[in-house]
């Protein structure tokens, strides 16, 4: 068992980290204040060739492993939640079913712009009424001749709007339950296909969230994806994935947070001395980096898991479900150890605390997680 | 075309404090990073590159042998391949010996154009450049802050002076000294970091070299150092109440006194 | 018997642009001068070099600031400075005329030019250098050794570098460090003028044109002095920037002085602005808020203007004043500029 970075991870985290502390860093309170998409965050991504990680070169990926890209959104997250998730949603939700899933003209035709991030990806299962129940998809696909007649709202979406590409879930034959579930590419620009609400949010509010509008928008036949019926198998292997990248995303914020405190308590003096002199704050401190570390380590463990070819959906479940929740424990304290200035929106961490709620939440809720790491157990 | 940038890793001299306590230079925990001058003439060779991808470029260092992980980040950033020039018999040398290594290397290594960045801020010389120049007997423009054309035969450069900018033109082969500023160094690329563990990074020792052990590292080096001091910092406070006149002339005479008040 | 046969005498080069004499020639001089007293055993004079084209006439010039000779090149060649054409007629001047020690302003020009000719000669040269001696013990035996101090590590630490084996022993020495002497019409002496041999005169590098120079905006991190504002300073803000003008810094302003629109936020020092380490920071009018002094704490010497006795700024200021800004500043500015005309 090694716990240690290869060279190359290592390269890696330090063009991470660079990226995120010189660029990402200073944007983060702008693009959380302003409710707007980063942008130029992105095109720092697309440059330093960020976008197509795990992917093969063939298809102008790094051709690097899964590791690295969750190190990726590890490094992005510390200092801006909302980057890492639009790295996060494009790389394993949006582009994750094409490379998996996709013919090889499907591979040919999306994956070249999606790695090189000449495009961004989203994707779409969550429905008004079909949250952790996929199954109450709504949104149908009927087949017309040559095309599928795609009609439905899909909410909650991330990259919304800014994406070109998305994987959209659809009933195509409502009488098999989870099996007439089928998934399609849609692209951005098909006529029917609309933005509805943008969501304003408690956090990672710079990330585009937003209604997708159906209105008999024609799918060419070669954008089905996978056969149909394979919908729901399809989606659940992508949050499979899609929770590692969210639970990188928490560990980020919680070691973000971290960051933040310890220069905080060893400048600020009461009783006169720096705060960090005080048993509290050290014990407190020692308690947030444990647990964090403790984090990573089912973070990067189920991305090994993952990049060997080894079952992880129990691995992603258990990584998401206590990075989530030290992230929200973490950041908690940090405002405590902070204090007045910490509440402040002057300093980042009550907005990295906003952030880290919703890892809790997307990609399965935390009961989701239990659910899946229960049956498993129990089984 | 074949471009040889000159780099040198070097502590983060931004990031090197003197402690107020004990008057000693803080040096732990102080990363070490690739020179900014010399990063701004390698992102000015890759520029180059980008134009014209049938140049190559190399990248040489002369340096200990931890420096060949800053090598491979220059081809992390698009470099062709990397040159680690390191030995204990070239240690302990002045630029008029570094500039001799490097001169001799570079005759090994073949070039067409050399990049070397103007000053390294951990020495702040600015003697390197020019100085391996002569010893090559090649044309030089030191403080370059624009590449504006290169052929093989002639390349127009600006140069930046105290009061103005000159535009300039060499004949070829020519080295060129570069300031940081002159353009915004691209980060490493996660496709060239995968690639970077396939390209070599090249180690000469001094018997590659065709030299004379009198004429490099601390022997060939004619400058010698007498005596090193820190600056003078103090972690003492003080706190003084009295008339306004009174304090005015007290902080003037105290600038004066520590040479914060020049002409 | 000298340990360098025939070399003696301490030489400047004097730099000059179409016949204008650069200032710093002559505070080289007018140090070499306090230098060749300090060893009156060695009999050593202070001999200027003059490069350029019709510049002859300039020589009575640099006599007058304090050299007792001046070498003169007057070449059509030398009119604009080249590289190649001075760095040739130069070397050719040390192999000629063998100094034992050899200044340089540590200007554009001088650092494109002295290392170019310590390389062919192969001479010691130290660079960019804030102070010069002559180890008057070593002297008295005989031999005039230039202690040579500079800056490294970007200011934190000083080295003093000696060329014990080489002659001349080169240095190019930083503008503005040393007083020039004013200029003494009755003195004398000696020009004398040479006439290099040109390997080539065939120019490798050309002047196609000269232009204007952009000045970029001020950049707080890179200050070596900065007076900051804090909100007792807002009143002010005018008086902080003369402060700063007169010791040739930079101004930057707490959160707070941001927030209130006097200055731009690029400015800000703090948690939420910049780190800044500069070698003085004279905080004006500021509290001392953890906010503000995370990022400023590391400044090298502190000075703090306050009226509250109990702000927290004077436990980190080196000095601190318990007073109004308003009135101390600009009696502050005035002595500043007493203390330069000084």
């Amino acid at each position: 068992m090694d716990f240690n970075l290869t060279e190359q991870q290592k390269m890696m985290q330090k063009l991470f980290r660079e990226v995120a502390q010189n660029e990402v860093k200073e944007n983060a309170a702008d693009v959380d204040e302003s409710e707007r998409f980063p942008k130029e965050n992105v095109e720092v991504m697309r440059q330093a060739k960020m976008l197509g990680i795990p992917y093969s070169r063939e298809y102008g990926g790094a051709g690097a492993d899964y590791l690295s890209y969750i190190l990726a959104v590890e490094e992005l997250s510390k200092t801006c939640a909302t980057t890492g998730v639009v790295l996060s949603a494009h790389t394993s939700l949006g582009t994750w079913p094409i490379a998996q899933f996709g013919t090889d003209a499907q591979k040919q035709k999306y994956l070249p712009d999606l790695c090189t991030g000449k495009k961004l990806a989203a994707f779409g299962l969550t429905e008004p009424n079909a949250g952790t129940d996929a199954a109450g998809q709504q949104t149908t696909a009927v087949l017309k001749g040559d095309h599928y007649v795609l009609n439905g709202t899909k909410i909650f979406i991330t990259n919304a709007g800014e994406a070109d590409v998305y994987i959209i879930f659809a009933m195509t034959d409502k009488s098999k339950g989870t099996h007439g579930i089928s998934a399609f590419i849609v692209e951005k620009g098909m006529p029917g296909f609309t933005f509805g609400l943008h969501e304003k949010k408690l956090g990672i509010r710079g990330s585009a969230t937003s209604e997708l509008i159906f209105n008999n928008v024609e799918i060419p036949v070669e954008n089905l994806l996978g056969k149909e019926g394979q919908g729901f198998k399809i989606a659940m292997q992508t949050l499979d994935g899609g929770r590692i990248g969210i639970a990188a995303q928490a560990l980020g914020i919680a070691q973000g947070a971290i960051d933040e405190v310890v220069p905080y308590v060893k400048a600020r003096k009461q009783f006169g001395r720096p705060i960090s002199k005080f048993q509290n704050t050290q014990f407190q401190l020692a308690d947030m980096q444990c647990k964090t570390d403790a984090a990573r380590m089912l973070v990067y463990r189920a991305a090994m898991a993952k990049e060997n070819g080894e079952p992880y959906t129990v691995l992603a479940a258990e990584a998401k479900l206590f990075a989530a929740e030290v992230a929200m424990e973490v950041t908690t304290k940090a405002i405590q150890l902070m204090g007045g200035y910490g509440y402040t929106r002057d300093l980042p961490v009550e907005r990295m605390f906003r952030d880290a709620k919703i890892t809790e939440i997307y990609e399965g809720t935390s009961e989701v997680q239990r659910m899946v790491i229960s049956g498993a157990v129990l089984r | 075309m074949k471009i040889v940038v000159l780099v040198k890793q070097v502590p983060d001299s931004t990031e090197i404090t003197v402690d107020k306590n004990t008057g000693t230079l803080v040096r732990d925990g102080v990363p070490s990073i690739i020179n900014p001058d010399d990063l701004a003439g390698l992102e000015a060779a890759l520029q180059l590159k980008d134009a014209n991808p049938d140049i190559k470029i190399s990248v040489v260092s002369m340096g200990p042998p931890q420096a060949k992980g800053m090598l491979q980040e220059t081809i992390a950033r698009g470099a062709d391949d990397a040159y680690l020039i390191t030995d204990r018999r070239l240690g302990g040398a002045d630029t008029c010996a570094t500039s001799r290594t490097l001169a001799a290397a570079l005759k090994k290594i073949g070039f067409d154009l050399i990049i070397a960045g103007r000053q390294a801020i951990d020495g702040d010389t600015a003697q390197v450049g020019p100085q391996t120049a002569e010893r090559l007997g090649l044309p030089q423009i030191t403080y370059v802050d624009e590449i504006i054309d290169v052929t093989p035969e002639k390349i127009t450069v600006k140069k930046s002076l105290e009061e103005e900018e000159q535009i300039l033109t060499s004949t070829m082969p020519c080295v060129l000294t570069t300031l940081s500023g002159m353009n915004n160094p691209r980060y490493m690329n996660c496709n060239d970091i995968v690639d970077s563990f396939d390209k070599p990074v090249h180690i000469m020792t001094f018997d590659d070299l065709d030299l004379d052990l009198s004429v490099v590292g601390l022997a060939g080096s004619p400058t010698k150092v007498h005596a090193t001091f820190t600056k003078d910092v103090s972690a003492e406070t003080k706190t003084y109440d009295m008339p306004a006149q009174e304090a005015a002339e007290l902080i003037a005479h105290t600038l004066k006194e520590k040479q914060l008040i020049t002409k | 018997m000298a340990k360098f046969e025939g070399y003696k005498d301490i030489y400047v080069f004097v730099e000059q642009k179409n016949g204008t004499i650069a200032e710093v020639g002559y505070e080289l001089i007018s140090e070499a001068r306090k230098l060749v007293a300090s060893i009156p055993e060695m009999g050593y004079q202070v001999v200027g070099v003059l490069l350029g084209s019709n510049i002859t006439d300039k020589a009575q010039e640099v006599i007058t600031h304090g050299a007792d000779k001046v070498i003169v090149v007057d070449d059509e060649l030398l009119k604009d400075y080249s590289t190649q054409f001075y760095a040739d007629a130069l070397t050719q001047i040390i192999k000629e005329f063998k100094p034992d020690s050899f200044l340089t302003g540590a200007t554009v020009l001088g650092r494109d030019l002295a290392p170019r000719v310590a390389a062919r000669i192969n001479a010691g040269l130290t660079a960019d250098a804030t102070k010069i001696e002559i180890d008057t013990e070593k002297a008295k035996d005989g031999e005039a050794l230039l202690l040579v101090t500079r800056p490294t590590f970007g200011g934190n630490l000083f080295g003093t570098i000696v060329c014990p084996d080489t002659r001349p022993q080169m240095a190019t020495i930083r503008p503005k460090v040393f007083d020039m002497a004013p200029a003494d019409a009755a003195r004398t002496g000696e020009v004398v003028t040479f006439a290099p041999k040109w390997e080539s005169t065939e120019p490798q590098v050309t002047i196609e044109k000269v232009v204007e120079k952009i000045i970029e905006g001020v950049d707080i991190t890179k200050a070596n002095i900065l007076v900051g504002a804090g909100r007792g300073a807002e009143g002010c803000l005018d008086v902080l920037q003369a402060c700063a003008k007169e010791l040739d810094g930079v101004v930057c302003a707490t959160r707070a002085v941001v927030e209130d629109g006097y200055m731009d936020k690029s400015l800000q020092v703090g948690q939420t602005g910049k780190t800044v380490r500069p070698s003085l920071y004279i905080a004006c009018g500021i509290s001392g808020a953890v906010q503000h002094v995370a990022g400023m704490e590391k400044s090298d010497m502190i000075i703090a203007i306050n009226r509250d006795p109990q702000a927290e700024i004077f436990t980190i200021a080196n000095m601190g004043f318990v007073g109004d800004v308003n009135e101390v500043l600009p009696l502050l500015v005035e002595e500043i500029k007493k203390a330069k005309a000084a």
